[in-house]
């Protein structure tokens, strides 16, 4: 007998596309773990308690901005340029929180609120590309790219490395430096599945790189961000597909809109 | 143990939610023009490859200053790129290009 679907069993698309999303979040917690590792060294060396550097992974919950302040507590700089500073290196996530502010609109605002917190780069790039895959929203999706990836390896790894502190070895032996763009590049691939994405990847590339090298990686990887989607925008629209590609059973092509629409059309004749 | 800097953290709190909060709690972003909503579509491919490329390809220079960068780091981001573009495989691009910049390093070729 088979069970009916309900909303605790989820159809078998959005379990295959969670598994996906698990194994995603699982590369990104390795490289958020590693990362959060080399915080808490760094914050234990700049003098923060742990206490300290907890309530900064937990509260900031931004890791350059994070690292970018203990490097200046460190040199002894006052507090007002370190917030200023911290607004510019995150005025980034904006661009998330409107991207993805379209397919939140539902959610309760309570809910809205905590979700906009835990929203960071690597949360964004997997969310975005499951409600991609799936072409809706998932909340527990969400969960699971911000708070599975994310914010737990994050704060577990400060606390080890502010409590462990110089027994570790150092991560960038082991090349674990370069997990963070590569990740953030290879969730790009994942993204950009049509010439607009492609484009707008493409010029975000080269202008946040040209621009970084100009006024600063802080500003110049948001113009990059504001900038590459113009160029998208500007490439000419698809043609429309002849027929939907995943629609038949049999690995045939069908045309399930027009399919629709004959049944639906069928429906409304009136009965001879 | 000192506490003196979670005051910090509440500032750097106070000025980073507001960018991650405000589009997703301010009412009316669904009735965006089509347009406007293509443009956020792109946002995430191109502020994601701006971050990865700024992050490979941008160091601080002896001078303090960003300076053009192109090493063994970079070689790994691409094998990683060209792994997931071929496997859709993050976990596995991650690994290769991991132990490619492992290996670099540990031979002395960075």
């Amino acid at each position: 007998m088979t069970a009916p679907a309900t909303l605790a069993s989820p159809a078998p698309d959005l379990r295959a596309a969670r598994r996906r999303l698990l194994l995603d979040t699982l590369g990104i917690a390795v490289s958020v773990g590693a990362f959060g590792l080399v915080f808490g060294l760094a914050a234990r060396n700049a003098g923060f308690s742990p206490i300290e550097a907890v309530a900064s992974s937990v509260l900031v919950f931004a890791g350059a901005s994070q690292f970018a302040a203990a490097g200046y507590i460190a040199a002894g700089l006052p507090w007002a340029p370190i917030v200023v500073l911290t607004f510019f290196l995150n005025a980034r996530h904006m661009l998330y929180s409107a991207s993805l502010a379209p397919r939140f609109r539902e959610i309760p605002l309570p809910k809205r609120v905590v979700m906009s917190h835990v929203l960071t780069d690597e949360a964004f790039a997997l969310s975005a590309a499951h409600f991609h895959r799936i072409g809706r929203l998932d909340i527990p999706g969400y969960w699971i790219a911000a708070v599975l990836g994310v914010f737990v390896p994050w704060n577990l790894a400060t606390i080890a490395g502010v409590l462990l502190g110089g027994s570790l070895p150092d991560p960038s032996r082991l090349g674990l430096d370069i997990v963070f763009p590569a990740a953030m590049g290879g969730l790009a691939v994942g993204l950009a599945t049509g010439r607009r994405e492609l484009v707008a990847a493409g010029a975000g590339a080269i202008i946040g790189t040209g621009m970084s090298l100009v006024i600063g990686p802080a500003l110049g990887i948001i113009v990059g961000g504001l900038l590459g989607p113009l160029l998208g925008i500007a490439v000419p629209a698809p043609p429309e597909p002849p027929a939907s590609p995943d629609s038949d059973l049999a690995g045939t092509p069908v045309a399930i809109d027009a399919a629709i629409a004959e049944v639906d059309a069928l429906a409304a004749e009136p009965a001879p | 143990m000192s506490t003196q800097l979670v005051l910090l953290a509440v500032l750097m709190f106070a000025a980073t939610y507001p960018s991650r909060a405000l589009p997703i709690l301010a009412p009316g972003i669904e009735r965006l023009p089509p347009r406007a909503l293509l443009y956020l579509r792109l946002v995430g491919p191109a502020v994601l490859a701006s971050l990865a490329a700024a992050s490979t390809l941008v160091a601080k220079a002896p001078h303090g200053g960003p300076a053009f960068h192109l090493g063994v780091e970079a070689a790994g981001v691409l094998a990683c790129l060209v792994v997931v573009a071929w496997r859709r495989n993050l976990l596995l691009g991650l690994v290769v290009g991991l132990a490619l910049v492992a290996a670099a390093r540990l031979a002395g070729l960075a």
